[in-house]
């Protein structure tokens, strides 16, 4: 390998594996660091200090911090589909082959043409959205934003479908310790030491925290020494889990916390069946954050030139990284860092031109230089000099990293350390937030203007509200405000922090339920044979049910289903069926609790009949229905729509456990353990009767229409009949246990071949429901009652079943209220469309003459013209009259007549033939 | 958010879902206008708050959980017949402004 020098790595420093070298491109040039460098180092150790421009004004900006709290060095990482902008230099471990990339600049790093925002800045202080782009209204969408989003933004985000996985996991422990650094190990030892569970979880991918990066030794050990120590004796410790690159972003409710494991990426990509990153829901009976302190920036002028860093990071950079952040250093604190950072940069043999203390009574006034620091303009006893230099370390001392905690919604203590806040009197911008382009000036705006109450001052000036969440800006922020405003920081109250501390990727929310897997799928026990016979599939809630079969020459859905129904009406026809709610009840009181969660009576209904069964809800709107077969004195199998088949199930729950405690029944909801399929048309008896073992007959007499019972076929197989139809035509509903699903269906298909029997879908299922005016989701929306539907008979007058005292209202029993009709177009070839509403002729489009509106719709095979059901004001009293179906959103205005709600065989002679 | 099942143990909420307001007793009779208010009145408590929840991914209980609405504190689930009876049930509410039952 053609090495290529790193000129500011130390010789002998740092912590890093001079034996391991990597290559990695920045804007496309190749540098080398070690394993156990980050991005950031890596490029500081090669004479790199210029790593992006700021968001608002294109400033050249270089690294900040040595941490998670960067709000500068943010970089595209890695091409194509695993590009990922706005990543923290800081924090990226450096692997072989990295590729990073600079944001927001055009056409270089070096000479970026937006850093004309710098000179237009009057125009965008605080507020200059508001302010600047007010008129013309229409211009937002069209100009202004466009405009906006290509001048502040923060890298590109990949545009093909990430190729990585992401996972979940839960982890619980006695004690979860947020933070691997000196606090948190001797901790997790102390903890472990007892037996308790401990879960440690560090951001970094090193343990030892600020121990590698200080030179004062820890219990008489250099820092890594002695965290090398800890570790062996953590490691001795079974109940104690170590979760080094974990970032624990959250804080909730019940000791749940949110961690994101970075899994792989601290390599080129994933290895085989490894995750890019886990999502951890850690469950901890309590929790110690030793979370470390953010060292606050100090503000000066033009203090975000590439060279001003925090001299905490300087440190960081000396002692762990082995690098040089400068040739000739400045330093400038409040406080004993000044001193400290000073001694450390000299013993690394680094030319410190002045310490500069503001309790000594110097200050900078700004920094100097463009792209880089070329050195300082200071104050010192009243008089003004210059001082060149390439670096300036500063302090404004430690916070307590407090985020976490705020997460549970308490304030972060006031900081009573906290020492007056001088901001130099210079022309130059004084930075606060660095990611978000926010001065001082811009905070004394924004106070001038009204904004006083923090949480104002932050939405108005976005102070705090960049992906770094302002960790070295907002409590500068509010010192500033305080400081203007004359009171103490404590008295201008604090903005909150919020979960997620850093950035986390959707990816890892998501975790395995992306595209199909967004939520389960559940197939038919049909669909296999279904998908063979090339059936076009819809999903119904989680499940996949075949929508229509179209056979050779058939391209147009229509000419399929109008197919499928006249084969079912002429013929047989079968529907797979089973993802019908199904719940086994049984019990002594069963016939008590079902005339309770039913509007029906069930005393009447003998063993070996079923009976349709409307479900109110206690409001009295009609919740579901179904039918309800009694298998046995104390037995019953209730079915309830697919799409209720949950609510339904976890309501007669409530009605039992809630309610009624003291009736004595059982039930099961058993879905997913029968396979039926429903049998229908003329022929139905003829081929079911091929398939039913002797001595069961399906003559009219011995199992007539709405008979129930167990049967056995001729393969032995248990099963289930009931005669039942949707369709209106002669149909039973065959069930087996649902692994014999498929085998049924392909025996009932063998034994009907010379009877033409066909397989039909939901679209054919729903014209002949249509035809037979049988209400459907499309007509139970909730907002309709038994009387609504027509299907007051169905309701006994029986105060303690649910929902009959309140459909008693008055109100629910007016002729006015919208009820079922039916309707076809008065042109028979005109179409008519589910959603139109019903208006006079002649009256104008307007919500006051609307008096009802079309259900659902269909195509009608047996009588040639398109037919539909709506829900009509004073509809029964209506049939006969001629009204409009207007569409205004796609246009259709159609003339229909108003009919019955049955288009065919009203007498129902068919189902019962 | 965990919920103690006394069932399933410590279980996360996302296996749970609710029904607001427990312990409301079904009217008997066909007085529409209690009907009405066990249908539609609920207090609205700030503070510790007894409510029904149904474990639907789990052993299908339904709980009384009290809940603090101001903390997400958990301070207790029963088995809905089996919930003990407590002071806290009413919240911070004067007991003389709930509505009648």
């Amino acid at each position: 390998m053609n090495l290529k020098p790193q000129p500011f790595r130390h010789n002998n420093c740092g912590l890093i594996d001079r034996n391991t070298t990597m290559a990695f491109q920045f804007d496309g040039r190749t540098y080398h660091g070690h394993a156990g460098d980050t991005l950031a180092s890596a490029l500081l150790a090669n004479g790199v200090r210029l790593l992006g421009r700021s968001f608002k004004y294109h400033r050249p900006r270089g690294l900040l911090s040595a941490g998670s709290e960067e709000p500068n060095a943010l970089v595209e990482l890695r091409t194509d589909a695993r590009r990922e902008p706005n990543t923290r230099a800081t924090v990226i471990e450096l692997f072989d082959g990295l590729e990073a990339r600079s944001q927001n600049r055009w056409p270089s790093l070096q000479f970026d043409l937006g850093a004309i925002n710098g000179l237009l800045a009057p125009l965008f202080g605080a507020g200059f959205y508001y302010k600047t782009f007010m008129w013309p209204a229409a211009f937002w969408e069209r100009v202004y934003e466009p405009l906006i989003r290509r001048a502040a933004g923060l890298g590109r985000a990949a545009m093909e479908e990430d190729p990585d996985s992401y996972e979940k996991a839960w982890a619980f422990c006695d004690l979860l310790v947020v933070g691997g650094g000196e606090t948190g190990l001797r901790a997790a030892l102390e903890a472990g030491r007892r037996g308790e569970r401990v879960i440690v979880a560090d951001e970094d991918f090193r343990w030892g925290g600020r121990c590698l990066a200080e030179s004062t030794p820890v219990d008489g050990l250099p820092g890594a020494q002695w965290v090398e120590q800890i570790l062996r004796e953590l490691a001795q410790l079974p109940e104690v889990m170590l979760m080094p690159r974990t970032t624990v972003f959250g804080a909730y409710d019940s000791g749940v916390h949110g961690a994101l494991e970075r899994v792989s990426d601290h390599l080129s990509e994933p290895l085989p069946g490894q995750p890019r990153q886990r999502l951890w829901r850690i469950v901890a009976k309590s929790t110690l954050l030793a979370t470390g302190s953010i060292e606050r920036p100090l503000v000066f002028g033009d203090n975000d030139r590439p060279g001003v860093m925090l001299a905490g990071a300087v440190r960081t950079y000396l002692h762990r990284y082995g690098v040089l952040p400068g040739e000739r250093a400045v330093v400038y604190a409040d406080n004993d860092n000044g001193d400290v950072t000073a001694a450390n940069l000299r013993a690394a043999g680094i030319d410190v031109a002045a310490v500069l203390d503001t309790r000594r009574g110097a200050s900078v006034v700004r920094a100097l230089g463009g792209t880089a620091l070329r050195g300082v303009e200071i104050s010192e006893g009243g008089r003004t000099r210059r001082i060149e230099c390439d670096l300036l370390a500063m302090s404004g001392g430690w916070m307590p990293n407090l985020a976490l905690a705020t997460h549970h919604g308490s304030k972060a203590p006031a900081d009573t350390g906290t020492r007056h806040f001088a901001v130099p009197k210079t022309q130059r911008k004084c930075f606060v937030d660095f990611q978000h382009d926010v001065t001082v000036d811009d905070l004394l705006l924004a106070r001038q203007e009204g904004f006083t109450s923090v949480e104002h001052l932050k939405r108005y000036t976005t102070l705090g509200m960049a992906t770094d969440q302002g960790k070295t800006s907002n409590l500068n922020a509010l010192a500033i405000v305080a400081e203007a405003a004359g009171k103490a920081l404590a008295e201008v109250g604090s903005t909150r922090l919020r979960p997620p501390y850093t950035p986390v990727a959707l990816g890892a929310f998501a975790g395995h339920h992306r595209g199909r897997h967004f939520r389960p799928t559940r197939l038919t026990p049909s669909h296999a044979w279904a998908e063979a016979r090339g059936a076009v599939f819809v999903e119904a809630g989680n499940w996949l049910r075949a929508q229509y079969f179209p056979t050779t020459g058939e391209d147009d859905w229509l000419t399929t289903v109008t197919r499928e129904v006249q084969a079912v009406r002429s013929g047989v026809g079968i529907c797979d069926v089973s993802t019908l709610g199904k719940i086994d009840l049984q019990g002594p009181d069963a016939v008590a609790f079902l005339e309770r969660v039913y509007a029906n009576r069930f005393q009447s209904l003998a063993v070996g009949r079923c009976r349709y069964a409307l479900m109110l809800r206690e409001d009295g709107m009609v919740m579901d229905d179904g039918t309800v077969a009694r298998l046995g004195p104390q037995r019953f199998l209730v079915t309830t729509t697919t799409a209720n088949a949950v609510g339904a199930y976890q309501h007669l729950q409530y009605c039992h456990q809630v309610l009624w405690p003291e009736l004595d029944v059982q039930f099961i909801s058993v879905t997913e353990r029968w396979a039926q399929f429903s049998v229908a048309g003329p022929n139905a008896r003829q081929l079911l009767q091929r398939v039913v073992a002797e001595p069961m007959t399906l003559e009219n007499g011995a199992f007539p229409y709405l008979a129930c019972s167990n049967f056995i076929l001729r393969n032995g197989t248990q099963a289930r009949l009931y005669r039942v139809s949707f369709s209106g035509e002669l149909a039973y509903e065959i069930a087996v246990p649902a692994d014999g699903g498929e085998a049924l269906i392909n025996q009932l298909f063998v034994a009907g071949e010379d009877l033409g029997v066909v397989a039909y879908g939901t679209e054919a299922l729903g014209v002949m429901r249509i035809e037979k005016g049988h209400v459907a989701g499309n007509e139970l929306t909730g907002h309709t009652t038994a009387f609504d539907l027509g299907l007051q008979r169905l309701v006994a007058a029986r105060n303690e079943a649910v929902g009959s005292v309140l459909a008693r209202r008055p109100a629910l029993l007016e002729p006015t209220r919208p009820q079922l009709v039916g309707l076809r177009p008065v042109n028979q070839q005109q179409r008519l469309y589910a959603g139109s509403h019903f208006l006079p002729q002649g009256a104008a489009n307007t919500a006051q003459h609307d008096t009802g509106y079309v259900t659902s719709v269909a195509y009608s095979p047996s009588l040639g013209y398109w037919i539909g059901l709506g829900l009509l004001e004073r509809g029964p009293e209506r049939h006969g009259e001629v009204l409009r179906a207007v569409d205004l959103l796609r246009g259709h205005d159609v003339l229909v007549e108003i009919c019955d709600p049955v288009f065919l065989d009203p007498a129902g002679e068919r189902l019962r033939v | 958010m965990l919920i103690p099942c006394p069932y399933c143990g410590l279980r996360s909420h996302e296996e749970f879902t609710t029904l607001g307001e427990a312990g409301r007793v079904r009217p008997s009779g066909d007085d529409l206008q209690a009907f009405a208010d066990y249908v539609y009145l609920r207090n609205n408590v700030a503070g510790r708050h007894r409510e029904l929840w149904f474990h639907a991914a789990g052993c299908h209980a339904w709980l009384t959980v009290e809940r603090d609405t101001l903390t997400h504190l958990i301070h207790g689930a029963w088995p809905v017949n089996e919930t003990p009876t407590s002071e806290a049930h009413t919240g911070n509410e004067p007991a003389n402004e709930a509505p009648a039952p």
